[in-house]
């Protein structure tokens, strides 16, 4: 893959505000306190209706994460189950109902108008559909530059060789830069949104299923370029996407959601391994993999209507060892050995794991197939 | 997850062959071919699955078989679609008609448009059968009930009244599969069924198609681009690379000895749950543009394994092992790695 134009990239990057030394080390120190600090944060959609109550979704419900400067926070779960729009509230895209969010020490939640504005130089986003993300009736040099226009005031001339040397950045020619999106392929499409979200040397990008409607092959070549630019650019990455085994290659840790909740997160390594919600380990085992010796878990049914959540644990309507209490209480947030915290009665009722990961427990309640 | 053996579907006999089919489309530099002498088979109760990067080929080739394509943009220049004696290419539209959705019929990849949102789930199945079944509305909407219950939608009897939007992504694809079991078809062609859904409900999907195969005994067509979704489900791959078929074997042994550099390189780029940190293999380049296939072996440009004879002569689909065959003249010389 190529690496041109990093040299003169590179001096100018950590430029506005990062720390100069791009060290690129994989382990974030903890010492300055995370990047991002999200704390019980709610969202509500509405949804009016005339002849009956408002229609009331709580999409993410107390969610609360970090993640620390140079770190990459994986958020899996199925669709529906809040994880792109806590990316968005992150990013003030969709209003929060409560909580606190802060990202590189601007206090999100309470930002609007011009600050706002400023702040969101330090945070960028990257979408899954380059198609529609990329403006189809002007250049990629133009998509690219507007950033750089509005948040540095750049003339479009101005602007002009640092969208060539941002184009080098992301694999592809300077030359290209005159060229309209429908000229390029999917992949390469999705580089030149990466290379639009990097224009103002942010600190924290939110990455929305990046790589989700891209070939296997094309997928890895973003995968790396994203590596690369993180260690570059002591970049902070919240990675959202369905597709398990990509979440575990790029992620420090990893937070899975159900209907809204974070119901596990922990080091990627000991969640992958060791799971200890029944849900992380049903969507484990959804992977596919032809050399797999162990019974596969599937899961019956689908994500409760998010309007009307059951009450208690939000997993209860499809999980194997469903309990008494988990019809009655939400589980709280308890440590697990190895890293990290579960929401499940598990841990505290029944067998009592207390900190242990679910490994061979054997459901109550029949889900397995053979 | 049981796997039929190669050697049982062809002493049943065969359900469908493609022969050296060729796909021309319409577009701005002329006609362009862009499905280049495709030839397999699918067995009865065999699920075979097409596996490519898009714009392999593999969802053409797929549309050919009902003759889905627009007329006015597209042609088959030559090559045989049989089924059950019969070439579906040269068949008069009429007799087609009885054939689609009766005999072979067809799911596809995203089932919110496959779906007419203006009538209930349980009227469109009904349709189908009366279509091709006669009878009474009354019967045929019972068949609808039976049909969603089969595919395992809870409370089917009060569920095929619904509208397509009461539905769930998961609960739609089950309605359409439903629809095209229908009638009892002797082939279900499924193009990227389970892509547009989450992993816990893909694997629903799979495990469903699976067990429809094992009770109604129908050959299954199963298309997509995730290697592992169909080594898993399949009996039998074909990977299609550039409109050509650069490999056929049976699953396993593809996932584990690929005869064919791109398979090789597919399998690699696989995402796997492996260590963090290490760059991600990819194949360098990308599919070339149907105008513009390079001289001789069309991966040729993208291969780590190429030598002089690769670029003189467009290398043929050949016989490497009993029942398996690679479009690769190296194959003999290469030891490429399967899946980690």
């Amino acid at each position: 893959m190529s690496v041109k134009g990093v040299e003169g990239s590179g001096a100018k990057a950590p430029s506005s505000g990062a720390p100069a030394e791009a060290s690129g080390a994989p382990v974030p120190d903890s010492t300055t306190g995370p990047l991002v600090d999200v704390r019980d944060v709610s969202v509500v959609f509405r949804k009016k209706r005339t002849l009956a109550a408002a229609r009331q979704v709580r999409a993410v419900n107390d969610v609360t994460f970090h993640i620390a400067e140079g770190e990459t926070f994986g958020l899996v779960g199925e669709s529906g189950s809040g994880k792109s729009t806590t990316g968005r509230a992150l990013l003030k895209l969709v209003p929060t109902e409560s909580g606190s969010i802060k990202v590189a020490g601007h206090d999100v939640t309470n930002l609007r108008g011009g600050s706002l504005r400023r702040a969101r130089r330090s945070m960028q986003m990257v979408f899954q559909d380059p198609y529609s993300s990329l403006d189809p009736s002007s250049t990629v040099a133009a998509s690219i530059a507007e950033p750089l226009v509005v948040h540095e005031r750049l003339s479009a001339k101005e602007a002009r060789s640092r969208v060539n040397d941002l184009i080098e950045m992301v694999g592809l020619r300077a030359s290209y830069a005159e060229r309209y999106p429908y000229e390029f392929s999917g992949g390469q499409r999705q580089r030149l949104a990466i290379a639009r979200a990097i224009a103002l040397n942010p600190r924290f990008i939110v990455c929305d299923e990046a790589v989700s409607a891209l070939d296997v092959s094309t997928q890895n070549q973003v995968i790396n370029l994203l590596e690369r630019l993180r260690a570059e650019f002591r970049l902070t990455y919240l990675f959202i996407a369905h597709d398990l085994a990509i979440v575990r290659h790029i992620s420090h840790r990893v937070g899975v959601m159900y209907l809204g909740r974070i119901v596990e997160t922990g080091p990627a390594e000991r969640v992958y391994t060791a799971p200890a919600h029944p849900y992380t380990q049903a969507l484990l085992s959804a992977i596919p993999d032809p050399r797999r010796r162990s019974g596969r878990i599937v899961l019956e049914g689908d994500l409760p209507d998010p309007a009307r959540p059951p009450v208690g644990c939000p997993f209860q309507t499809r999980c194997g060892f469903v309990m008494d209490i988990c019809k009655q209480r939400v589980p709280e947030h308890t440590a697990v050995e190895g890293g990290g915290e579960v929401a499940c009665h598990l841990q505290t009722t029944g067998p009592t794991l207390a900190g242990s990961p679910l490994n061979d427990l054997v459901p109550t309640r029949a889900t397995s197939t053979p | 997850m049981t796997r039929k053996k190669e050697k049982d579907a062809r002493d049943d006999g065969e359900l469908l062959r493609i022969e050296d089919l060729h796909v021309d489309f319409l577009t701005d530099r002329g006609w362009t071919n862009v499905v280049a002498g495709v030839s397999f088979d699918v067995g009865p109760g065999e699920i075979v699955g097409l596996v490519g990067e898009s714009g392999s080929g593999k969802s053409v080739t797929s549309l050919s078989v009902l003759r889905l394509l627009p007329n006015a943009y597209s042609r088959t220049p030559s090559g045989h679609i049989w089924y059950q004696g019969r070439d579906l290419i040269k068949m008069p539209e009429r007799e087609l008609r009885d054939v689609r959705g009766n005999e072979i019929s067809m799911i596809f990849q995203e089932p919110m448009t496959s779906l007419n949102p203006a009538f209930t789930i349980g009227d469109q199945i009904a349709e189908v059968y009366r279509r091709h079944k006669g009878g009474s509305r009354r019967a045929a909407f019972a068949r609808a009930a039976e049909m969603l219950d089969l595919v395992g939608i809870p409370d089917a009897g009060s569920r095929v009244k619904d509208y397509p939007h009461e539905f769930s992504g998961g609960m739609r694809q089950r309605a359409m599969i439903a629809m095209a079991l229908a009638c009892e078809p002797k082939l279900l062609i499924a193009d990227e069924p389970a892509t547009a859904l989450d992993v816990t409900v893909q694997a629903q999907i799979v495990a469903l198609l699976s067990r429809l195969r094992d009770e109604t005994g129908c050959g299954i067509l199963f298309i997509t681009h995730d290697l592992g979704l169909v080594v898993e489900l399949a009996d039998r791959v074909v990977v299609m690379y550039a409109g050509e078929v650069v490999e056929t074997a049976a699953a396993l042994d593809l996932y584990n000895a690929p005869k064919h550099p791109y398979t090789a390189g597919l399998l690699s780029a696989m995402p796997h749950l492996g260590v963090r940190g290490k760059e991600l293999p990819t194949i360098p380049g990308r599919t070339p543009e149907p105008w513009r296939m390079p001289e001789g072996c069309r991966f040729g440009p993208r291969c780590g394994h190429t030598s002089e004879e690769c670029v003189v002569a467009a290398p043929a689909l050949r016989i490497v092992e009993a029942g398996r065959s690679s479009r690769c003249c190296r194959t003999e010389q290469l030891n490429l790695a399967g899946s980690p």
